[in-house]
């Protein structure tokens, strides 16, 4: 974990490649206007070529995870049951609704690792709501304000401490919320929540689990916002160049702390569910999630470089995740295979990453010889 | 006629350093000037004062004859002072459009808080190809990332989105330096055009050749003092080379047109 965490550090604080390199081509094009040159052809071919392999780069993700399903289905008699499929809708719905906080943390060149913990927080507050006699709506409110609540003191202490990078306050309040949890819970499960959270974590519509719903519905809320609202593109301007957004007048320190937030209150959300799905508040819930959820955003096809990367990213990462595991499962394949996997993909999906940068970088100085 | 800009006495310390001493400066609208000097003679901090990055420790800049206080770079902006540096300040991750917006999106309905707002896609987007098409810039996609075009393309977006918003000066700090012949050509072009519309424009550039074809006067800057000023040209390419590094003029040269306020010990 540390190894992978500090790596992602790194590569965070990387600069975004500047086209500050592209008089290179610079005698192709000259020549290419005097005479009709034979390479021009050829330019325009690896162009198309280029073209094409950053649309299948970028269409990368939902071709790996409709090909798994398709291996699975044809593997695994049970794998397509709706039975199954509920399931798997179920076990996705908490990672998911943590891979959407993580994204935006992660589209500002952020990184919240303190998901896991402050979902054990919450739903822990949340049960002991509960059992003092609070409604319904009253112990949600508990869980996504402390998911808030958290995610305030990551923004703040990340943006007014001047710290570098959210790394480390994050890693401060992954410990300091779980160790809260154990604290308040006594270290064992708070048994008992709320109808209505119940309802959310282990209720179906048919096959389809409530949570899928309440996924689906967060999702295009957040997808709609990132597209259309101002506080949406900030996120994108601030990820993609937080100098020049701080030049063109983005409020880029109140962007960074709302992320956090919004991360947290997600997580909160993502705690309803995982509570509602134990009928406890349990202060072990949500261990290692903060992994997932940060895996579920780069296999889905975001860029850990910050600026890059939507919703359906988020949602498609998370996906992938289950499906994995869900496969794996059904196909008897030791469970001490799963992690191994997933850190394969992991590693598959950064590389991808990487050398989408390049064919870029190629795309462009191609572009500058073709113009 | 009033000057788009006129700097008078801008003097601007850095500790021990004395960075601008006394500089003057006037562009009228319609005027392409091309500040000129050494690394280190005060360019950037000259330009830097006026686009409000840093604040002159004296001195006065007025804006079509008015005093201008000039205190941040969004004071500057709303003077109708825009700014291109040589980074660009290009959010490579975005489209054309979206960078031209950038943190002064077309957004409503007007009594939400700015962030809530929705913007305005559709208008954003139209007005910028507008811009583009009034300066006759040619993009392969306008839809693209700007991180996906050629370093002219990105230079002149820069250049048209300063354009686009500046009503009085645009300011450009090494526009071609990074460059390629054809890529420069486009600029240069793109500079005359933003000329003809009546713009103030300051050039920051040590291409020579570059500035005797678009500036209409040059400044030459020395160790924070502005030492000469000259009508660029193919005949006074020399005088000028001399003004930046501070050697006297050729005999040959030293009865002509020359300037030269203090001539200063060579460098």
């Amino acid at each position: 974990m540390t190894n992978l965490a500090s790596n992602l550090a790194s590569v965070g604080g990387q600069a975004v490649p500047t086209g500050s390199h592209d008089a290179a081509p610079e005698a192709a094009p000259i020549a290419s206007l005097t005479s009709p040159d034979p390479s021009d052809d050829q330019q325009r071919r690896n162009y198309r070529l280029l073209r094409l392999a950053l649309g299948v780069i970028r269409l990368g993700p939902v071709l790996i995870l409709a090909g798994l399903i398709i291996a699975m289905t044809l593997l695994s008699p049970v794998f397509l049951t709706t039975g199954n499929a509920g399931n798997l809708l179920s076990q996705t719905a908490a990672i998911a609704v943590l891979a959407i906080g993580q994204l935006l943390v992660i589209l500002t060149r952020g990184i919240d690792l303190s998901v896991g913990s402050t979902l054990a927080l919450a739903s822990v507050l949340g049960a002991m709501a509960y059992a003092h006699g609070s409604s319904g709506w009253v112990v949600i409110l508990v869980m996504i304000a402390t998911g808030a609540a958290v995610g305030f003191v990551n923004g703040a202490v990340y943006v007014w401490g001047r710290l570098p990078h959210p790394f480390i306050i994050t890693l401060a309040t992954l410990s300091i919320a779980r160790g809260l949890a154990l604290q308040f819970s006594g270290g064992r499960p708070k048994r008992g929540v709320p109808g209505i959270v119940r309802t959310l974590g282990n209720s179906s519509f048919h096959w389809v689990p409530y949570s899928a719903f309440l996924v689906l519905g967060i999702g295009l809320v957040v997808a709609a916002v990132l597209s259309r609202v101002v506080w949406g593109r900030w996120i994108y301007a601030t990820g993609g160049n937080p100098e020049a957004a701080r030049r063109t007048g983005i409020p880029v320190k109140s962007v960074l702390i709302s992320v956090y937030v919004m991360c947290g209150v997600l997580a909160g959300v993502a705690a309803i569910i995982t509570s509602g799905r134990l009928n406890a508040g349990s202060p072990t819930s949500g261990n290692l999630a903060e992994l997932d959820s940060i895996a579920a955003v780069i296999i889905g096809g975001a860029s850990f470089l910050g600026g890059r990367g939507t919703v359906a990213n988020a949602l498609v990462g998370a996906l992938m995740i289950s499906v994995i595991r869900n496969g794996m499962n059904l196909l008897n394949v030791g469970a001490f295979l799963q992690p191994i996997v997933i850190g394969v993909v992991i590693v598959l999906a950064v590389e991808s990453d990487v050398v989408r940068a390049k064919l870029e970088d190629r795309f462009r100085v191609l572009q500058a010889a073709l113009s | 006629m009033t000057a788009a800009l006129a700097v008078r006495g801008a003097t601007k310390r850095f500790g021990a350093v004395l960075a601008l001493d006394g500089v003057d400066l006037e562009v009228q609208h319609g005027e392409v000037v091309a500040v000129l000097g050494d690394n280190g003679a005060g360019k950037s901090t000259l330009i830097k004062c006026i686009s409000g990055v840093h604040r002159l420790d004296s001195g006065t800049i007025e804006i079509d004859g008015q005093p201008a206080n000039i205190t941040s770079p969004a004071a500057a902006q709303a003077h109708g002072i825009e700014t291109v540096y040589q980074d660009l300040a290009l959010f490579d991750n975005l489209g054309p459009s979206a960078n031209f917006f950038a943190g002064r999106e077309q957004s409503g309905p007007a009594w939400l808080p700015r962030p809530l707002r929705v913007m305005r896609r559709r208008s954003m987007a139209d007005a910028t190809v507008d811009v583009l098409e009034r300066l006759q810039v040619s993009l392969p996609d306008r839809a693209a990332a700007v991180g996906l075009m050629s370093g002219g393309q990105r230079q002149v977006i820069a250049v048209a989105r300063a354009a686009a918003f500046a009503s009085k000066v645009v300011i450009l700090d090494e526009p071609t330096a990074a460059l390629g012949l054809r890529e420069s050509r486009r600029v240069l072009d793109l500079i005359l055009r933003l000329r003809a519309e009546g713009h103030a424009v300051i050039v920051i550039s040590h291409a020579m050749d570059h500035v005797t074809e678009v500036a209409d006067r040059a400044i030459v800057m020395r160790r924070g003092r502005a030492v000469g000023e000259e009508v660029p040209s193919p005949e006074s390419q020399r005088r000028i080379v001399a003004l930046i590094v501070g050697t006297a003029a050729e005999p040959a040269d030293s009865t002509n047109t020359n300037r030269t306020t203090s001539p200063g010990p060579p460098v």
